[in-house]
C-alpha cells in the first residue's frame, strides 16, 4: 500500500511521456495529485506500526513530511492546468514528466527507513527539478540552471559523504549493514563520536545547501527568480522540505548518541546567520520573485533555528514547515500571476496590481501579512512559539535576535510589497491579456483558507503525529514503540489561541 | 598491484589535474582516474565478493567508456580546447591542491581508523581527492572542465566508500554509480544549452543574475 505512494506518481510520469495532446497530458497533474492525496490519508493511519526494521514505510516525521508536500503538490497541481494554457508557445511534456516525478522521488525520501536510500531519493530529485527551473529556455534560465545544478551536486555529494561517515562511525562500533534510522539510534552510544560529529558537519553543509540555508544558498534566489512561480512553490515548500528531513534524520541520530548538544549550537548559528542574511539582501529588491526567494532562506532559517532551541520549539519548527509550505504557495503563485499580468516581475514596472489583478494582488498581500508572522495565519503560531520556547528555554540572546530579526524582515519586505500592490501605477506598465480567473486563483484561496484554519485548530490526529515526529527528531523513543501518544495539556499545540 | 600505488597515482593525477590548462587532457586524466578507481577495489583483494566485483566493473565502464563518449560528443559540439583565464591561476592550484592534500593528511589522522583497515592511506587520499574536484569546480570557467572536477570529486568520495565497500548494500552502491551517470548526463544538456544560448561553454557569461 505504501508502495503505491511511490509507484502512482512514477507511473503517471511514464504515462505523461506518451500521451500526446497537452490539454489531456496536464489533467494527469491533478488526478494523480488528488489520488496520491487519498491515498496517503489511507496509509498514514497505520504511523505508528511500523515495523523496526522497513526498509520503506512511514513513521510519524516521514508522515507529517509527505503529507505536507502532498497537499503543496496537489495545490500546484490544481493550478497548473490553467498557468500551463497560459503558456502555449512552451511545450510541456517535460515539465509535466518532471513534476510527477519529484512527486514519487518525495514519497520515495519520506518512506526511505535508510539514509543510503534517503541520500539517492535526493539526488536523483535534484536532477528531475533542473529541468523544471530550465521551463522559459532563455540566458537567465540556463545560468539558473547551470547554478542549481552545480551547487545542489556538491551539497549533495557532501551529504553523500557526511552519510558514509556515520555508517563509518557506526562501522567502528561493530555495527554492521542494514543501518536502518531506528537500529542507528537504538544503538547510538556504539556510534565513533569524531566520525558522527564529522558526519553530522558534512551532512549539515551538504543538505543545508539543498535547503538553501545562508551561506550556501547562492543558487536559490536565481532559481526561485527564474522559474514558473508553480516550481518556485514546489521548490521552496517541497525540495527544501525534503533536505530538511534528509537532515533532520540524520540529527536524530546524533541526538540519539548523546551529541545533540553540539549539533543544536551549529543550528542555532545556521539559522541565526540565514536570517540575517535574508534581511540584508531584502532591503531595497525589487524584483518580488527574488524577495521570495529571500524569504526562502529566511524560513529555512527559522527551521534550523526551532531544531537548535529544541524541546517545544522543535515541535514548532516541525509545524512551520507546514505553515511555510502553504503559505509560500499563496505567495509563489500569486506571484506568478502577477509576473504575467504585467509581463515583468520588476518595481518600477509592477506597481498597483491590486487594481488590475484585485485577487492575486489580495492574495499576494495576504501571503505576505502571513508570511511575516501576523495573527491568526500558522506561521504566527510557530513563530512566535519558537521565540517565546527561546526565550524561556535559556537562550535569551538568541531569542531575542531572532524577534528583532523578524521585526526587521517585516519592515523591508513590506517596503516592496505595498508598492507592488497598493502602488501608483507606473506609466511604463504593459498590458497584456492576462486577468484573473477562478482557475488561476481558487488553488491559491483554498491554500490561504488552510494556512488560517491551521493557525486556529490543529486537529487532533496531527497534533500527535507531530508530538512523535518530534520525539523523533530528538533521538527519543522511535515511532513504533509509542504505543498512544498524550499531549500534556500545558504543551499542547496551540497554546496561542487568537 | 598494491592498492597503496594505485591510491598514490589517484593523488598524482590531482595535481596534474589542477595544472593542465588543456581541457582534453583535462577529460583523459579524469578518465584515467576514474579507471584507478575501479581498480583499486580488485587490487585491495575485495574481487572474491561478486557485487564488488561487479561494482568493480560498472565503475570502469561507467567512468571509463560511457563518460569519455559524452565527454567527446560535448566537445566535438563545443569546440573548445583550452581553459583560458580560469579564476585561480595554475601554479596557485597547484600550491593550494598540495596545501589541501596536507591539510587532509592531517585529517584523517584526527580520525582514528578500526583496528586491522588496511591500506589505511585511503581516508587522506579520499578527502584530498575530494578537495581538488571542489577547487576545479569553483576555480575554472568552462563548464565542461567544472564537470571534471564533479566528477573528481565523486571520485573522492568512492575511495571512502571502499572502506566501507564490505558492508554496503549493492542498493546503495548502484544508487551512487546511477546518479553519477545521469548527474554526468544531465549536465551535458545542460552544457549543450549554455553552448546555443550564448556560443560558448564559458561560464563567466553566466553572471546576470545577482544582487
Amino acid at each position: 500500500m505504501a508502495l503505491l505512494l511511490i509507484l502512482l506518481p512514477l507511473l503517471a510520469a511514464a504515462l505523461a511521456v506518451f500521451i500526446k495532446v497537452p490539454v489531456i497530458r496536464v489533467r494527469v497533474l491533478p488526478v494523480t495529485a488528488l489520488v496520491h492525496l487519498g491515498l496517503l490519508l489511507v496509509v498514514l493511519r497505520g504511523w505508528r506500526e511500523l515495523p523496526l526494521n522497513a526498509w520503506l514505510g512511514l513513521d510519524a516525521l516521514g508522515g507529517w513530511v509527505l503529507l505536507v508536500i502532498s497537499v503543496l503538490f496537489t495545490i500546484c497541481a490544481l493550478y497548473a492546468p490553467s498557468y500551463l494554457a497560459l503558456r502555449p508557445d512552451r511545450d510541456h511534456r517535460v515539465f509535466t514528466v518532471c513534476l510527477l516525478a519529484f512527486l514519487g522521488l518525495a514519497s520515495l525520501l519520506c518512506l526511505a527507513r535508510h539514509p543510503g536510500v534517503a541520500w539517492v531519493a535526493l539526488e536523483t530529485m535534484t536532477l528531475t527539478t533542473a529541468p523544471l527551473i530550465y521551463f522559459n529556455h532563455n540566458r537567465h534560465s540556463v545560468e539558473a540552471t547551470w547554478k542549481y545544478l552545480v551547487l545542489g551536486s556538491v551539497g549533495i555529494a557532501l551529504a553523500l559523504l557526511g552519510t558514509l561517515f556515520v555508517a563509518y562511525a557506526a562501522h567502528m562500533g561493530n555495527l554492521e549493514e542494514p543501518l536502518h534510522y531506528t537500529r542507528l539510534m537504538a544503538e547510538g552510544e556504539r556510534l565513533s563520536r569524531p566520525w558522527l560529529r564529522a558526519g553530522f558537519v558534512l551532512t549539515l553543509v551538504g543538505y543545508g545547501t539543498k535547503m538553501g540555508l545562508a551561506p550556501l544558498h547562492s543558487w536559490k534566489p536565481d532559481a526561485y527568480g527564474e522559474t514558473p512561480g508553480i516550481v518556485g512553490a514546489l521548490l521552496a515548500g517541497g525540495v527544501t522540505s525534503c533536505a530538511f528531513l534528509a537532515l533532520l534524520r540524520i540529527y536524530g541520530v546524533v541526538a540519539a548518541a548523546g551529541e545533540g548538544a553540539f549539533a543544536r549550537e551549529l543550528f542555532l548559528g545556521f539559522g541565526i546567520l540565514s536570517m540575517a542574511w535574508a534581511l540584508v539582501f531584502m532591503v531595497g529588491q525589487l524584483d518580488f520573485k527574488r524577495l521570495l526567494a529571500y524569504s526562502s532562506v529566511e524560513h529555512m532559517g527559522i527551521l534550523v533555528f526551532g531544531i537548535g532551541i529544541g524541546g517545544l520549539a522543535a515541535r514548532f519548527a516541525l509545524f512551520h514547515l507546514a505553515a511555510n509550505a502553504l503559505v509560500k504557495s499563496v505567495l509563489f503563485l500569486s506571484a506568478g500571476n502577477i509576473h504575467r499580468s504585467y509581463a515583468s516581475k520588476q518595481l518600477p514596472q509592477v506597481t498597483g496590481a491590486i487594481r488590475r489583478t484585485p485577487v492575486s494582488a489580495g492574495l499576494f498581500f495576504l501571503g505576505f501579512l502571513a508570511i511575516t508572522g501576523l495573527p491568526p495565519f500558522a506561521p504566527f503560531i510557530s513563530e512566535f512559539n519558537i521565540a517565546s520556547a527561546a526565550l524561556t528555554l535559556g537562550h535569551p540572546l538568541a531569542g531575542t535576535l531572532f524577534l528583532l530579526l523578524l521585526g526587521g524582515i517585516f519592515l523591508t519586505m513590506s517596503d516592496t510589497v505595498m508598492q507592488v500592490v497598493f502602488g501608483v501605477p507606473s506609466p511604463q506598465r504593459v498590458r497584456t491579456p492576462y486577468k484573473d480567473t477562478f482557475a488561476t486563483t481558487a488553488p491559491l484561496v483554498v491554500a490561504m483558507v488552510l494556512a488560517l484554519g491551521l493557525g486556529l485548530h490543529l486537529p487532533a490526529p496531527l497534533r500527535a503525529m507531530l508530538e512523535a515526529a518530534s520525539q523523533t527528531i530528538e533521538g527519543g523513543p522511535p515511532a513504533t514503540t509509542v504505543k498512544a501518544v498524550e499531549v500534556p495539556r500545558g504543551l499542547a499545540l496551540t497554546e496561542v489561541r487568537p | 598491484m598494491s592498492p597503496d600505488f594505485l591510491i598514490a597515482l589517484t593523488m598524482l593525477t590531482n595535481f596534474t589535474l589542477v595544472a593542465t590548462s588543456r581541457v582534453n587532457k583535462a577529460i583523459q586524466l579524469a578518465v584515467f582516474q576514474g579507471i584507478l578507481m575501479g581498480l583499486i577495489p580488485l587490487a585491495m583483494g575485495l574481487g572474491k565478493h561478486t557485487h564488488i566485483l561487479l561494482l568493480a566493473l560498472v565503475a570502469i565502464a561507467v567512468k571509463g567508456g560511457f563518460i569519455p563518449y559524452l565527454f567527446r560528443r560535448a566537445l566535438r559540439q563545443v569546440k573548445i580546447r583550452r581553459e583560458v583565464d580560469p579564476y585561480v591561476g595554475y601554479t596557485v592550484s597547484l600550491m593550494l591542491c598540495a596545501a589541501g592534500t596536507g591539510l587532509s593528511l592531517v585529517l584523517a589522522h584526527a580520525l582514528p581508523l578500526k583496528a586491522g583497515t588496511t591500506p589505511t592511506f585511503l581516508v587522506p587520499a579520499a578527502l584530498a581527492t575530494l578537495f581538488t574536484g571542489f577547487l576545479l569546480l569553483v576555480s575554472r570557467r568552462t563548464a565542461l572542465t567544472q564537470v571534471v572536477g564533479y566528477l573528481v570529486l565523486e571520485n573522492g568520495i568512492y575511495l571512502f566508500g571502499l572502506l566501507l565497500v564490505e558492508e554496503m548494500p549493492v542498493l546503495v552502491e548502484t544508487g551512487i554509480l546511477l546518479d553519477l551517470f545521469v548527474g554526468v548526463f544531465v549536465m551535458g544538456i545542460v552544457i549543450n544549452h549554455i553552448h546555443m544560448t550564448f556560443d560558448s561553454t564559458d561560464t563567466g557569461f553566466l553572471a546576470e543574475l545577482k544582487d
